[in-house]
């Protein structure tokens, strides 16, 4: 099963053919949302973000784009991803019934891979021989190395150096795929330091180069358009459960870094106000220990990256660094369309620690036999919460952003096991 | 337009050269060096000062400068301490505009900072992340009071020029490659065309940054444009030195090297 895309002339406001837009698209105007997103860039970056706009919006209303990308999900990706039934997991969950949605079965092992095909196509529609990418748990620098290998695009990948060090295997698949990875050891040297490194790079190189961004943040078209590559996470999942359950779950609920496999599930289910939005961002050591990466839970609205959005700042609005035993959800920023959803009351995002986030992975591994990444294991832990709270027969889809491959040694170190043969263990926990 | 910086360019017209711009970020290497150190510049030749508010993301700056503001960071320069150094410079001598990214003058108060610094003899503000689309309520509560000046880019057209040069006040920034701050041996081969196609929308002076260091490169630039604006050469001398005094001599004669250059 392949959803058909929807097709737009507009993206906001007019409606042609049988694609009805949903309300809650129509309350967007173009590049914010409520008072979030926007643009916040040098003026030399103005004019490649006006041209990737407009490519992309003349894409998503060319059949032979959406043709090309909707055959490369399906017979690259391994599109659709399945809707996977948990049931000795649920057991855990207060009684309630709990879906996995796969995403850490597509090629590459995460959705990340969603958003990097759709860009690289642009890229070459752009007339672009370049990308480059931030990374922080290394998914979304891999799917994008991927993506340039598949269509013969050249490709830097920036990656903080603390991440390359807790995601090497990444690092290696990156670099066996022929991207150069260029380790950032500037500020926290994580996912924010990495992003700032692939700012600066853009602005020289932009005129060839297009910045794969991996998640819903940074200035319009972004969040918007990384948004439109991961729905089709929701409108698969959407479709799947009525399939399996003959209704609409009372829950979805992801992990939220930047917030794109969150956004690709919510944007689903948006406009059913039955269903609950749930998204759960890291809480690290406790937020009330400062060590943690809980932007609603403890930042303030401010411009980080491009938009504006909840930030973890200070009182002179430097940024705070933050801190996750998960590297791709350790950002001090989010996606402004989330900030619009919490602030609107349509999500609602709680932080979940390490320790708790941790005890879901070995939970998920023991009992379904799928070792979630530690990203995903947040929005796992969520689950859990979300199913005591709503009870017995609840129905719930957690989306199962990306496999944990990736964080072996990391889990390793935690709970204090043996090291897979060749992979080397640093001292720690 | 504020006075302050008309002023400034209507002088440097008359005396034949372009107006000298130097950038150093205010806590750099401590909140009272900085402001010796600007007012040094400004005693060898700088006609407006650049004070940079440090910021911990500064995506739009190169190594020299990033290590600056990092260093003034960890130094407690807060945006109080750079309204306070702002106070602190010879505003009789040279305009004074401050240099920031915009999350820290937003969190601190659009008005509260406009207010505070225009009471401080702050003249203007370039603001490298701020495009006038974001910039509404910014321009509303500094009209007439402070400038803002706004940057143009090589990539920018020729209609968003027109635009651009409508909201800015004071002068043009026009950035003369596509890069990040830090000296480099050749000032953009685009520069001398932007100049001209701003030229063609606005009678606003405009000054040419990124990438300028030298004397000769200043001379070059000077043929062309109103202003040449120079930061990241400035730090590295700072960076070179051994000691404050060394600091503040290397930063004169650089100022002094540069104040011949813009000689037309
Ligand atoms: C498996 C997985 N899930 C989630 C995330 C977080 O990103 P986002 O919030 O954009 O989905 C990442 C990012 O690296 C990831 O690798």
């Amino acid at each position: 099963m392949i959803l058909s895309r929807p097709v737009r002339t507009q993206p906001f406001g007019i409606v042609e053919g049988e694609i009805k837009l949903t309300t809650y698209e129509t309350a967007i105007s173009a590049g914010h949302f409520g008072p979030y997103g926007g643009r916040f860039v040098p003026e030399a970056l103005t004019a490649a973000l006006d041209e990737l706009d407009a490519a992309f919006r003349s894409a998503i209303i060319d059949p032979d784009f959406i043709d090309r990308l909707t055959k490369l999900e399906v017979s690259y990706t391994g599109r659709p991803s399945p809707l996977t039934k948990a049931d000795r997991f649920a057991e855990h969950c207060g009684g309630a019934r709990i879906y996995l949605k796969r995403e850490d079965l597509n090629h590459t092992g995460s959705h990340k891979i969603n958003n990097a095909i759709g860009q690289a196509l642009l890229t070459q529609r752009m007339g672009k021989t370049r990308m480059i990418a931030e990374t922080g748990a290394g998914q979304h620098g891999v799917a994008t190395a991927t993506a340039a290998a598949l269509l013969g695009l050249d490709c830097t990948v920036f990656m903080g150096e603390e991440d390359t060090r807790r995601q090497a295997l990444n690092v290696v698949r990156m670099q066996l795929l022929g991207a150069e990875v260029f380790s950032v050891t500037a500020g926290s040297r994580t996912l924010k330091d990495a992003i700032n490194e692939a700012m600066r790079d853009w602005v020289a190189s932009v005129e060839k180069t297009h910045y794969v961004l991996g998640t819903v943040t940074g200035p319009a078209p972004f969040p918007e358009m990384v948004r439109y590559f991961q729905a089709i996470v929701g409108r698969e999942a959407r479709e799947q459960i009525q399939a399996a359950e003959g209704r609409l779950p009372d829950a979805v609920v992801a992990c939220v870094g930047g917030g794109s496999n969150a956004i690709g599930l919510f944007s689903g289910f948006m406009d059913d106000a039955t269903v609950q939005l749930r998204g759960y961002e890291a809480g690290g050591d406790g937020v009330e220990t400062g060590r943690h990466a809980a932007r609603f839970a403890a930042g303030s609205p401010g411009v980080l990256h491009g938009a504006r959005t909840y930030v973890m700042q200070d009182t002179w609005g430097q940024t705070i660094a933050s801190h996750s035993i998960s590297a791709g959800l350790d950002y001090p920023g989010v996606g402004p369309e989330h900030s619009w959803l919490h602030d609107t009351g349509r999500a609602k995002y709680e932080a979940v620690n390490d320790d708790e986030a941790m005890a879901a992975l070995a939970l998920l591994s023991r009992t379904e036999g799928i070792i979630p990444a530690i990203e995903t294991a947040h929005a796992l832990a969520g689950a859990m919460r979300v199913g005591r709270e709503l009870g017995p027969d609840s129905l719930i889809i957690v989306n199962l952003s990306g496999r944990g491959d990736k964080d072996v040694a990391t889990a390793a170190r935690w709970f204090g096991i043996g090291a897979p043969a060749g992979i080397e263990m640093a001292e720690g926990r | 337009m504020s006075r302050r910086l008309a002023e400034v360019f209507a002088q440097t017209r008359s005396t034949n050269r372009a107006a000298l711009i130097g950038y150093l970020p205010a806590g750099f290497p401590t909140a009272d060096a900085s402001v010796e150190l600007m007012n040094a510049m400004i005693d060898s030749g700088v006609d407006a000062i650049e004070v940079g508010l440090p910021y911990s993301d500064p995506l739009m700056d190169g190594a020299d400068i990033q290590f600056a503001v990092a260093h003034a960071l960890s130094g407690g320069t807060t945006t109080e301490v750079v309204l306070d150094v702002v106070g602190r410079l010879d505003g009789d001598r040279a305009a004074i505009l401050v240099m920031s990214y915009w999350n820290p003058i937003e969190r601190y108060g659009v008005e509260r900072f406009a207010t505070r610094l225009k009471a401080a003899g702050g003249n203007g503000v370039i603001t490298p992340d701020l495009t006038w689309e974001e910039a509404g309520p910014w321009l509303a509560a500094t009209a007439g009071a402070i400038d803002t000046i706004f940057l143009v880019a090589p990539s920018s057209t020729d209609d968003r020029i027109k635009t651009v040069v409508k909201k800015t006040s004071g002068f043009v920034y026009a950035a003369s490659t596509m890069g990040v701050t830090g000296a480099r041996s050749e000032v953009g081969a685009g520069a001398q065309g932007l100049v001209a196609r701003c030229r063609l929308a606005t009678k606003l002076p405009i000054a040419v940054g990124l990438g300028v260091s030298t004397g000769s490169q200043a001379h070059e630039v000077a043929a062309y444009a109103d202003g040449v604006i120079v930061g990241s050469a400035f730090v590295r001398c700072i960076r070179a030195a051994p000691d404050l005094p060394a600091a503040i001599s290397a930063v004169r004669a650089l100022a002094g090297e540069l104040a011949e250059g813009v000689k037309r």
